[in-house]
Parts: C-alpha cells; sequence; structure tokens
C-alpha cells in the first residue's frame, strides 16, 4: 500500500489532484441540492458520454458518401459484429438525452434555479441544448435513407423561405444548389466535428457557471432571492449543511445515470436501432416521409397552420421563440423560486408540453395527409354497396377509382383529411353533392374536368344513398314547387 | 533600464503616450497575427462560401430523354442528372421531375418537390392531381394548387426541344425564396 500512497503523492505533487477533486466533484454543495429532481443533468452528461464513445466507434465503419452511406449503415447493421448495438445505443442514446435534456431543463424552470446569480448557466445551457437538437436532426440526415433525404429537403424548403437570401443559405448548408454528395458531408462535419466540438466547450462553461455560482438550493416557498445578500447567504448555507458532491450529495446522481445507461441498454438490445427505411434514392418517389419523434409536433405544426402564417412563422416565430428562450431570465425576474409561487411558470410549462404532446400524436397520425394507397388498397364494407342499383355501383366505384378514398374514409378506413364520407348524404342534398364534386371547395379540389357527366352522375347517386338507415338524406328545404294549375276547364 | 535612459535624454512631449519597445512589439505582433489570420481565414472563408457564389449561370440544358418517351396527354416521372454530380455521388445525382406532354412540341416540367416543404409529389392519372404524402397539399394536372397548405403551384423548370430530345434547365432545387 506504501506504494501507492507515494505514487499518488508524486502525481498530487505534479498534478495537483487534491485541489483539483476539492474544486470539481469534491466540492461542496447545499444538503437540499442533494434531491432527486437534481438528477437529470448528470444523466444527460453520461448520455453525451455514450454518444461520443459510440459516435466515434461508428465513425470507423460509416461512410459519409451517397453511394456508401447505406450500405455501411447496413453493413453496421448485419455483418460488423455488434455494430447493430453501437448503433442501437447511439439511436437510443440520442432519444434519451433529448428526453433528458428537456427534463432538466423544466425542472431547472419549475425550481427557479435560472434566477440570479445563474442566468448565464441557462443561456449557455439553452445553446446546449439547441446544439443537441441540432444532433439529433443531423444524425438522422447521416442515417441517408429515405426520411433521411426527404427530412434534408424539408430543412432546405424552409431555410428557402428566409426572404432575400434564401436561395444562398439553401445553397450554403446543402453545399450545392441541389442536395447532393457535398450535403451529406456537410452534415456529416457538423454533427461529427462541429457540433460536438461546441458541445464540448459549451460544456466547459456549463460546469464551470455551475461550480462558480453553485448548485442552487432546493427552493423554499416564500424565501425570495435578494441579489444583495443571495450569495453571501448561499454561501453560508453551504458552511453549514454543505457537503461534498462525491461521495456524500451525489448517489442519487449515481443511481439514476446507472438506470438511464441500463434503460439505454435495454433499449438498444430489445428493441435496437432504427433500420433505415430505404436508400436516399430521390427517384424512389413512392416514399411517406416521416421525421424522428422529436421533430413530429414541428412537422405537425407545418400542416395544420394557415398556410398565410407559414413563412412569417418560419422567418420570424420560430427564430422569436429561441429568443424568448434564451431570454427566460431576464424576462422572469421575480424574485421566488418555489413553483408554487410561480402559477405563470407551471402553466407555461403544462402549455408548452401538451401543445408538443398532442402536436407530435398528430404527427405521428398525419390526418392531413392524402392516405395514398387508399384508393387501390383499402375495402368497401358490405353496408355500403348492397341493394344498390348498377349506376350507383358504378358510382362507388369512381369513389375508389378517382382518388376519393385517399382523402375520404368510409367507414373509418381511408384518407383522413377530408370529412368522412359515410353520412354523407345527410350533410349535403343531391344537388350540393354535385357542385362540391365539380367545383371542389374549402379543401377540395374540383374534379369537373376529370368526370365525365356520366360518372358524375352515378358518382353523386352513390353518395347520395350514404346516409345511416334511420337518418333520410338531406333535402333541399324549400318545398317541392307546385303543381302548375290545371288549365283544364273541367 | 535603457527605456529609462532614453527617456532622461529625450523627454515627452505633453499629451503625447509614452512609447515602449515591449508596447511596440506587442502592438506590431497583434497586427502581424491579424495579417496572418486573414491569410489563413479569408480562403477558408471563400472554401466553405463557395456553394453559394456558384450561381445560376451554371444552370445546364440536361437532356430528359426522346421526345417520344412522353406520349401526348400525359404525366410520367422523368429523371434528370444534376449537372453538378460529382464521382460520389451515385444515385442522389438522378433528381425526379414529372413531365407533362400536353400536345406537340407544348409541354410542362415540374419540380418534384411540394412547393410547401419539397416532399416529392405524387401524380394520380386517374383524378389528374398531385398529392404530397407530407402535410397534404395536392395540385391540378397543370400545376396549379388545388388544395392544402403549399402557397403556389409547383415550380415549372424551363425545357427546350433539340433534335427530338427533350432538354431540362435544372441544376437547382426551387424553394420559395425563387422559382426555377
Amino acid at each position: 500500500m506504501k506504494i501507492f500512497a507515494s505514487i499518488y503523492q508524486w502525481l498530487d505533487d505534479r498534478l495537483a489532484l487534491g485541489r483539483l477533486y476539492d474544486q470539481s466533484i469534491g466540492h461542496r454543495i447545499p444538503a437540499s441540492a442533494s434531491s432527486w429532481f437534481y438528477v437529470f443533468g448528470s444523466a444527460t452528461l453520461a448520455c453525451l458520454a455514450i454518444q461520443l464513445v459510440t459516435g466515434t466507434c461508428l465513425a470507423l465503419v460509416y461512410v459519409p458518401s451517397p453511394e456508401f452511406a447505406y450500405a455501411s449503415i447496413e453493413y453496421l447493421d448485419y455483418t460488423q459484429p455488434f455494430g447493430w448495438l453501437l448503433r442501437g445505443l447511439h439511436f437510443w442514446g440520442s432519444n434519451f438525452m433529448v428526453a433528458l435534456v428537456t427534463i432538466h431543463m423544466i425542472q431547472v424552470f419549475l425550481f427557479g434555479a435560472y434566477k440570479y446569480p445563474r442566468e448565464l448557466t441557462w443561456v449557455v445551457g439553452s445553446t446546449l441544448f439547441l446544439c443537441v437538437i441540432a444532433m439529433a436532426f443531423t444524425g438522422q440526415g447521416l442515417r441517408f435513407d429515405q426520411d433521411g433525404y426527404w427530412g434534408l429537403e424539408i430543412v432546405m424548403s424552409i431555410l428557402g423561405r428566409i426572404p432575400f437570401v434564401g436561395m444562398e443559405a439553401t445553397h450554403l448548408v446543402q453545399g450545392s444548389p441541389i442536395i447532393s454528395g457535398a450535403t451529406l458531408s456537410r452534415f456529416f462535419t457538423i454533427h461529427v466535428f462541429v457540433v460536438p466540438a461546441v458541445i464540448i466547450s459549451l460544456l466547459v462553461i456549463h460546469i464551470r457557471l455551475v461550480l462558480l455560482m453553485g448548485i442552487s438550493e432546493y427552493p423554499v416557498a416564500g424565501k425570495k432571492i435578494d441579489p444583495e445578500t443571495y450569495r453571501e447567504d448561499y454561501e453560508k448555507l453551504v458552511e453549514r449543511t454543505g457537503e461534498r458532491l462525491m461521495p456524500e450529495g451525489g448517489g442519487k446522481d449515481l443511481v439514476f445515470t446507472a438506470l438511464i445507461l441500463t434503460a439505454i441498454v435495454t433499449c438498444a438490445v430489445v428493441i435496437g436501432p432504427k433500420i433505415p427505411n430505404g436508400p436516399a434514392d430521390p427517384s424512389l418517389i413512392h416514399t411517406v416521409p416521416r421525421p424522428d419523434f422529436y421533430f413530429l409536433s414541428l412537422f405537425a405544426v407545418f400542416a395544420l397552420m394557415p398556410p398565410y402564417m407559414e413563412s412569417f412563422s418560419i422567418v420570424y416565430l420560430l427564430p422569436l421563440s429561441i429568443v424568448i428562450l434564451f431570454a427566460v431570465p431576464f424576462i422572469s425576474r421575480g424574485q421566488e423560486r418555489h413553483w408554487s409561487k410561480r402559477p405563470g411558470a407551471i402553466i407555461t410549462v403544462v402549455l408548452v408540453m401538451t401543445s408538443l404532446v398532442i402536436l407530435a400524436y398528430e404527427g405521428l397520425t398525419s390526418p392531413w395527409s392524402p392516405h395514398m394507397n387508399a384508393w387501390s388498397g383499402v375495402p368497401i364494407q358490405p353496408q355500403f354497396v348492397q341493394g344498390r342499383t348498377p349506376l350507383e355501383h358504378v358510382g362507388a366505384t369512381i369513389v375508389q377509382g378517382k382518388q376519393c378514398r385517399n382523402c375520404h374514409s368510409i367507414d373509418g378506413t381511408g384518407g383522413k383529411r377530408g370529412p368522412d364520407l359515410s353520412g354523407v348524404a345527410t350533410r349535403l342534398t343531391y344537388n350540393q353533392l354535385v357542385r362540391q364534386v365539380l367545383q371542389g371547395d374549402g379543401n377540395m379540389p374540383a374534379f369537373g374536368r376529370h368526370l365525365s357527366p356520366y360518372e358524375v352522375t352515378a358518382l353523386v347517386s352513390f353518395l347520395h344513398t350514404l346516409h345511416p338507415e334511420n337518418e333520410p338524406p338531406s333535402q333541399n328545404s324549400a318545398p317541392e314547387a307546385a303543381p302548375p294549375l290545371s288549365t283544364d276547364p273541367y | 533600464m535603457a527605456e529609462e535612459h532614453e527617456h532622461e535624454h529625450e523627454p515627452l512631449p505633453e499629451g503625447v503616450p509614452p512609447v515602449s519597445r515591449r508596447g511596440i512589439l506587442f502592438n506590431l505582433g497583434l497586427g502581424m497575427n491579424v495579417i496572418a489570420a486573414s491569410l489563413i481565414g479569408i480562403p477558408i472563408i471563400g472554401y466553405v462560401l463557395s456553394a453559394v457564389f456558384k450561381e445560376k449561370a451554371q444552370q445546364a440544358w440536361i437532356p430528359l430523354g426522346r421526345i417520344d418517351q412522353f406520349p401526348e396527354g400525359q404525366t410520367r416521372l422523368a429523371t434528370y442528372t444534376n449537372p453538378f454530380r460529382r464521382p460520389w455521388d451515385g444515385f442522389v445525382a438522378d433528381i425526379p421531375c414529372w413531365v407533362r406532354h400536353i400536345e406537340n412540341d407544348n409541354f410542362q416540367i415540374f419540380a418534384i418537390n411540394c412547393a410547401h416543404l419539397g416532399c416529392p409529389v405524387r401524380w394520380f392519372p386517374q383524378s389528374g392531381l398531385f398529392m404530397c404524402p407530407c402535410h397534404g397539399g395536392v395540385y391540378y394536372e397543370d400545376g396549379s394548387r388545388a388544395s392544402g397548405p403549399p402557397p403556389r403551384g409547383l415550380y415549372e423548370y424551363e425545357y427546350r426541344i433539340r433534335n427530338g430530345h427533350l432538354e431540362v434547365r435544372g441544376g437547382e432545387t426551387p424553394n420559395l425564396s425563387e422559382s426555377v
């Protein structure tokens, strides 16, 4: 044992290990900060470690060229020993990291930990959050499958809406006027070199700020922050109740981190990596691009926003929301930290998270998208055709053949873009149906040019039969024209 | 000590800050490093930004195929090769577009990209509609907007006919900032 002691002595003499420990993981934190609510930052850090290690390993095999990117991912999945596992760890690590960094932010927000004197910690942390999102996006692009390719195309279209320099911005990010090998190389460089370097640098600043300002003490309702006395009080608190982060205060961090790591490994083993959905061949247009889950809500926003707001929202509201994120500590300057005294903070979190979850669900189901194969692939239930005339049967065929069902479901099957047609006859009269089919309206295209008079008659005859048994089809409320007065003198 | 010695001989006039050899060296070093950094930095910026300066002038006429590959009255998918193709681009250089042969020499060539957010629109000849799988943009056969979120109709490429071949002026993915 003596030899170890003297080796440590020698190293400590040269590296000042003891001082390093005292000032980092051995620094003293208020006892109240050793809480299960305070574990998310360190768990995010553990995810980062997983991402760095697995990412570096994946880069040993992955080839950032359009010709081989997909093949190299298949190689990782099926040939490279443990390649599938590393891809799984990297994929689930990213999912957990996005989730944890979000929870970490919510916790800091609700606990008012961004308030004086920790405003900059929030600002740097928000930048780190954006970096994590950037990593998630560029990473799914590197999968370079059809979702990846069209995901890039969507982002380029978003950039293209920037006034005056839209095209230049697109070209700069794409590296060429069309998505190409240059684009993939850029995304690879951004994902592997640029953003990780930024993350590591900012993380150093973030942690330095945490060490400088100290971990915020657990908020107490009614206890106000007074910039005049706060630091002094904090120092006294640490002196009175303080304990070292490791090994005393950080036990919960260690336990939670280990649980998260285990969860990531479990997901990677049981569920596995995200399997790419076909090579990024732009000429394979029979694709339905969907982003990874963290962008589903954004994806939904673009479908649900009125078109006239869209460019404005992309160009102004999106950056504005980022500015607001950064400005949180400067907007919310109240002295109260405890959430029970800050209803606005709770409402904000509930509103934002509910919106995000609902939008993500909508994005997942995408009811606004035509169901591209419904017209040829979706059956019609017998009750909708039974006992109909031949003309009405022709109409039923036209409903399928003219892709009506890509947007309209009948009895719940088919597209959800337009209203379900099961009871359409109760809503529109015969004449209204004719007009709607021929001229379109609202969100429906006009079909007048692609239907012969015979087809229109057949189609509308069929639609006019679509009503529940006990509910008659709607009729013109004006009374039937009275029969002409008889001129018969008798 | 040498500096003090000099000062004794030549006292500074009022209002002139003292100049020392160290000060000059520091400022000189700073200035030289700014110049050196510019020498390194400017080409790097040019290197990264070169993608922006490649302008439309480079857009080439790209063959799409013989005219008789596109029957009159039909709309068909065609691909052209990205004129800026690099050897390692693979199939990403095959850019799809919809070719509508109206009659005789009268064509319309639509970009595959939905005017909303760039997803690939699909042609349905039975109903004469283009539909987008992302956010439900729908266009008529002539490319005009029928429904959904797109703020305009489909982007059209310029075309010309040379020796019975249809040629398209591609080379740039259209977006809302600039139509092709």
